[in-house]
């Protein structure tokens, strides 16, 4: 499957932090075309293996989170109103007039209501509603509701992934759906090729809520050196230039403590012979990605990495451009036809 | 589907033309005189029967936004036309240009946000429309100061009887007029399709005066408040209770011998109707009643909830609601048994 259709279609499908069946199966499928083997272990993580020169060593480990943010059922009242939990950081601000599709015995839409304006003093307007008086409509009885949802169902933005331009894409869960679009262009890059060791490419669950999946896969996986690919703040009016990274400005590198001084170095490497663009960036605290807990795996390991600009991040119109999601995978693509066991053994620090 | 083609269509106040097209096309070859005037107003007259004049009136515009100009990174700076809540836009997807260029209104993640900021809603210069431009000069070449912005919302059904869409304030009532013109009613009557409602009412007078009516029906969308944080008391309507009669707005005392009779009707015929229980928010009954010497008006509003919304509810069982109580009005004026024309 080509890149386009396959971010269009895991940006659409749901899978909030615990929920990822559905998503996970599509990725599955996917790769089930072009990796040697795929399995999922007990949390959910979807692990897909291309066979290397050196298949009795550890392999090299590519993650990016397959879960997005979104909501439970939390109640329904006695008018059929709902109310919501968040999952993962979600800005209440956003949710009024959003469209959603709560995921329960039967896929029921709504609309995130709000309170109509001429029952408002002119003051209310300068107040931001909070979560606790946001409500969702699906046009329905409680005793209709019922009988499609139940307390508890999972709740996603109802977004369909759409093109601004050739180039510039927007939808739902492209954090971090477009970083397991750049290892599904990673399987493409290597369709034809060995690589020096065998890569394992992991879409990890429950990201968003903690970095749970990574532990789980990285524990079975047991590698000597991991990448992990998540999305980055695009430069926005506003933002903190030196947090964020431009659009179509190539993957940023994130240098911090979770980044692998030699791994770094690799990187640069590589994309300087394969001419992609890159982006330097500091990140003085580790956190917030699968790098976090993969580095910390059994006896530790070296890991690196890679962002993806994104605007409007945890929003249902997060904004990429395919071309920084096309040279993340071709990056990560090289460096794993160059990582060989002599490079590995010298991220040991001995 | 007539609702979904006539709400999917942008036309804010002032640019109502593809509105416009979409009626015309739908009236033609339907035995009506079609016509127009130098506002954008759009009017269908119907020769049915030897009674005085009627006018059905119903407004064109919805409520949207204007390209007002541009971010030295290709953002698009934008200003609302017509009322809408400012705390209903960020997050959401438009249409910029009759072409309709596809745009998303993004906001600052939550992550680089202070606490205290989530306490207010974002401003007019927070909220900025990506294009996918990467430079001013780019963001010019795709779209125009002075462009129109609507909410690129899929008209649908939600459930069996609940559709969500954008402007069905009053694209509605402009359906509910095409219907009872093809219905060929026993009367003589315009149908008079309105501009610039949301900007203060401004089509519906020049349209009264055109058309001359001895009776002007308005066919409104209102607001449906029947959701949490609103007490029973204070509902102006009830989504799925029919059509909602106003008694007064904020530009409109109704006349009650109309009324009366209206509700006989529609008591007579079993059709759900209900008072509209407010008195705030104007509507096209305000400027139609004050032209000429003073023309006799109804008004009827269907309850839409999140109402100047990007997604807003209408119930289909409401809008049949509508329909039918104004074809039995006409019915009624055709065998005589209306006031019109009698005074107070």
């Amino acid at each position: 499957m080509d890149l386009k259709s396959f971010i269009e279609r895991i940006s659409n499908s749901p899978g909030i932090s615990g929920c990822e069946q559905e998503v996970a199966g599509e990725i599955t499928m996917a790769w089930e075309q072009i990796a040697d083997e795929v399995r999922r272990d007990n949390l959910g993580n979807v692990i897909a293996l291309k066979k290397g020169k050196n298949s009795h060593k550890p392999p090299l480990m590519l993650a990016a989170h397959q879960d997005e943010i979104g909501f439970l059922v939390r109640d329904i009242d006695k008018d059929g109103f709902i109310s919501l939990d968040p999952i993962g950081g979600i800005d209440p601000r956003l949710l009024p007039g959003q469209e959603i599709k709560i995921w329960g015995r039967e896929e029921t839409l709504g609309v995130v209501g709000a309170r109509p304006p001429h029952l408002q003093k002119p003051q209310d307007r300068e107040k931001a509603i909070p979560l606790e008086k946001i409500f969702v409509d699906c046009g329905l009885k409680k005793e209709e509701l019922e009988k499609k949802i139940r307390i508890g169902d999972a709740v996603t933005f109802h977004q369909k992934m759409g093109w601004l331009n050739e180039n510039i894409g927007y939808g739902k869960a492209l954090d971090d759906r477009a970083g397991v679009a750049a290892l599904h262009q990673v399987l493409l890059e290597l369709k034809d090729r060995t690589t020096p060791l065998d890569v394992a490419v992991v879409a990890t669950v429950q990201e968003e809520v903690g970095i749970r999946g990574a532990i789980t896969s990285s524990f079975a996986l047991n590698p000597d050196l991991g990448l992990a690919v998540d999305v980055a703040f695009a430069s926005r009016p506003g933002l903190e230039k030196e947090m964020t990274l431009n659009s179509n400005g190539g993957p940023g590198l994130e240098i911090g403590p979770h980044m692998h001084p030699g791994v770094l170095e690799k990187l640069k490497e590589v994309a300087g012979e394969k001419e992609i663009p890159i982006q330097l960036i500091g990140v003085p605290h580790p956190g917030g990605t699968d790098t976090y807990v993969m580095q910390m795996n059994r006896c530790g390991m070296a890991t690196g990495l890679l962002s993806i600009p994104l605007a409007n991040m945890h929003s249902p119109v997060e904004v990429i451009d395919i071309r920084d999601v096309r040279r993340t995978g071709r990056l990560m693509a090289s460096f794993c036809l160059q990582a060989d066991v002599e490079f590995v053994e010298g991220l040991k620090c001995l | 589907m007539l609702i979904k083609e006539l709400t999917e269509v942008p036309g804010i106040a002032g640019r109502e033309g593809q509105v416009r097209e979409l009626i015309k096309e739908q009236l033609k070859g339907q035995d009506l005189a079609l016509s127009g005037d130098a506002m954008g107003n759009f009017y269908a007259r119907w020769e049915g029967g030897q009674t005085p004049l009627l006018m059905l009136a119903s407004h064109m515009d919805e409520v949207g936004f204007m390209v007002m100009g541009y971010d030295n990174s290709g953002l698009i700076k934008f200003a609302p036309v017509g009322g809408i809540d400012l705390r209903v836009v960020p997050g959401k997807k438009v249409y910029l240009g009759d072409e309709k260029t596809p745009g998303v209104i993004g906001v600052k993640p939550i992550h680089m946000q202070k606490k205290a900021e989530q306490n207010r809603p974002f401003s007019r210069q927070d909220l900025l429309i990506d294009i996918g431009a990467s430079s001013e000069n780019e963001a010019r070449k795709k779209v125009n100061i002075g462009d129109q912005i609507t909410f690129s919302t899929t008209t649908e059904f939600i459930s069996e009887r609940v559709m969500k869409g954008k402007a069905f304030d009053d694209r509605a009532g402009c359906a509910a007029i095409i219907e009872i013109l093809k219905s060929r009613p026993p009367v003589k009557l315009c149908g008079a399709f309105t501009v610039q409602e949301e900007v203060g009412l401004r089509g519906a007078g020049v349209a009264a005066s055109n058309v001359g009516p001895a009776l002007a029906l308005v066919l409104e969308g209102t607001t449906a408040s029947d959701v949490p944080e609103s007490p029973p008391h204070r509902y102006s309507t009830t989504m799925g209770e029919g059509p909602a009669l106003t008694i007064m707005d904020r530009s409109f005392l109704a006349n009650q011998k109309l009324n009366q009779r209206v509700m006989e009707l529609a008591e007579r015929e079993g059709i759900k109707y209900q008072l509209r229980r407010t008195s705030i928010g104007g509507t096209d009954s305000g400027p139609i009643h004050l032209r000429e010497e003073g023309i006799p008006t109804i008004g009827l509003s269907l309850p839409c909830r999140y109402i100047h919304s990007p997604a807003s509810l209408l119930n289909m069982d409401d809008l049949q609601n509508m329909i039918d109580l104004v074809k039995t009005i006409l019915q009624d004026i055709a065998e005589g048994g209306f006031p019109i024309g009698t005074t107070y």
